[in-house]
């Protein structure tokens, strides 16, 4: 370790405590009845989806993000190409 | 009147047993009769912790199925005629633990007992509810760590949720009892100081024991530190533990061993 590394060194303490209130700030939301938010979400952005697009379950993700100031919640749907026509319409 | 407390983390390995021996010990010293519990059902070890592992016969589910009497169970500590150790069993697993029956065992011994102490398993399953279950107050045993931390979080949560006492709308007394702590580390910034814990966890400081190699000597031998070597650093501070349990207000300090020089230079050897 040179000595211009050993001045511009982070301590860690700092690091560990905020990633612990970020943390801690989420999964105590969560415990009891908002546990399962995200899959939740999942459920009902998969049926919203489906009942207007033919699309796989799997082809479609839905991801949580959490952050200190704003968490953002990532939907990515993967429709294939040539798209046939939606399941209402065949129904 | 007689106090069920229950020792627990959430993480294994932070001190919970050590702990439970130490502050059983020191508030046996105080006059106190006191009965360490062991709940960690097929991994126990508060008895050898405590030096006991010799003496067992019965356990604590064999007073549970009426296999035994709790008379013919719990074990007296040779040092100390006041404090009592009820061990867990080795061979049985926790489902042979029943919530009636634990609670009827604990009824037994708040008539015998001033502190019931309740070493708890690590985790968060059967043997840790239960034996959180029908205490009166709690020790949150934490090490200054991210895992240690989050975990003693999660076990607050339980605490305030599944326990007798939080279901009957009452508010369930918890303190943080902060063990490995080493100051200098921790004024270097490499590791949470106490009061980033005590702000993450937001629940009152019961006592702050310092990293020492007190701790692993006395266990080697099968004592409790505070009795095994009670003015080292970690005897004196789980002292001052006990006594704040106790309801006295004890200024809170990190204890450090005393260190001659020659005790410094050869200190790192093997003893």
């Amino acid at each position: 370790m040179n000595l211009l590394s050993f001045f511009s060194r982070r301590s860690s303490a700092p690091v560990a405590r905020e990633r612990l209130q970020i943390l801690l700030a989420h999964e105590r939301g969560m415990v009891g009845g908002e546990s399962d938010l995200v899959a939740l979400l999942r459920e009902e952005i998969v049926a919203l989806v489906r009942r207007h697009v033919t699309v796989e379950r799997d082809n479609i993700q839905v991801k949580m993000n959490r952050g200190g100031d704003v968490s953002t919640l990532e939907i990515e749907v993967e429709i294939p190409s040539a798209t046939p026509a939606p399941i209402a319409a065949r129904a | 009147m007689a106090k069920v407390l229950v020792v627990t983390s959430g993480k294994g390995g932070v001190g919970k047993t050590t702990s439970t021996a130490a502050l059983g010990a020191a508030l046996a010293r105080s006059g106190d009769k006191v009965v360490v519990v062991d709940f960690d059902v097929g991994l126990r070890n508060l008895d050898l912790v405590m030096g006991a592992e010799r003496r067992v016969v019965f356990d604590l589910i064999n007073v549970v199925q009426g296999d035994a009497k709790l008379a013919q169970a719990l074990i007296r500590d040779k040092r100390l005629e006041n404090l009592s150790i009820l061990p867990a069993s080795q061979t049985r697993d926790k489902d042979a633990l029943t919530d009636e029956g634990v609670a009827r065992v604990l009824a037994d011994l708040r008539e015998k007992f001033d502190w019931v102490i309740c070493d708890s398993p690590a985790g968060i399953e059967r043997g840790a509810t239960l034996a959180m279950r029908h205490a009166d107050l709690a020790v949150v045993v934490t090490n200054p760590e991210v895992s240690s931390v989050r975990d003693s979080d999660r076990i607050i949560g339980l605490l305030d949720s599944k326990t007798e006492k939080a279901e009957r709308g009452e508010r369930m007394e918890k303190h943080l009892l902060l063990t490995r702590y080493d100051p200098g580390r921790a004024e270097r910034g490499e590791m949470l100081k106490t009061e980033d814990i005590l702000e993450i966890l937001s629940i009152p400081l019961l006592g702050i024991i310092p990293e020492s190699e007190e701790v692993l000597k006395a266990s080697n031998v099968g004592a409790p530190v505070t009795l095994n070597n009670p003015d080292s650093a970690p005897g004196r501070a789980y002292f001052d533990a006990a006594r704040r349990l106790k309801g006295e207000t004890v200024e809170m300090s990190i204890p450090s061993d005393r260190k001659s020089l020659l005790g410094k230079i050869f200190g790192r050897r093997a003893a």
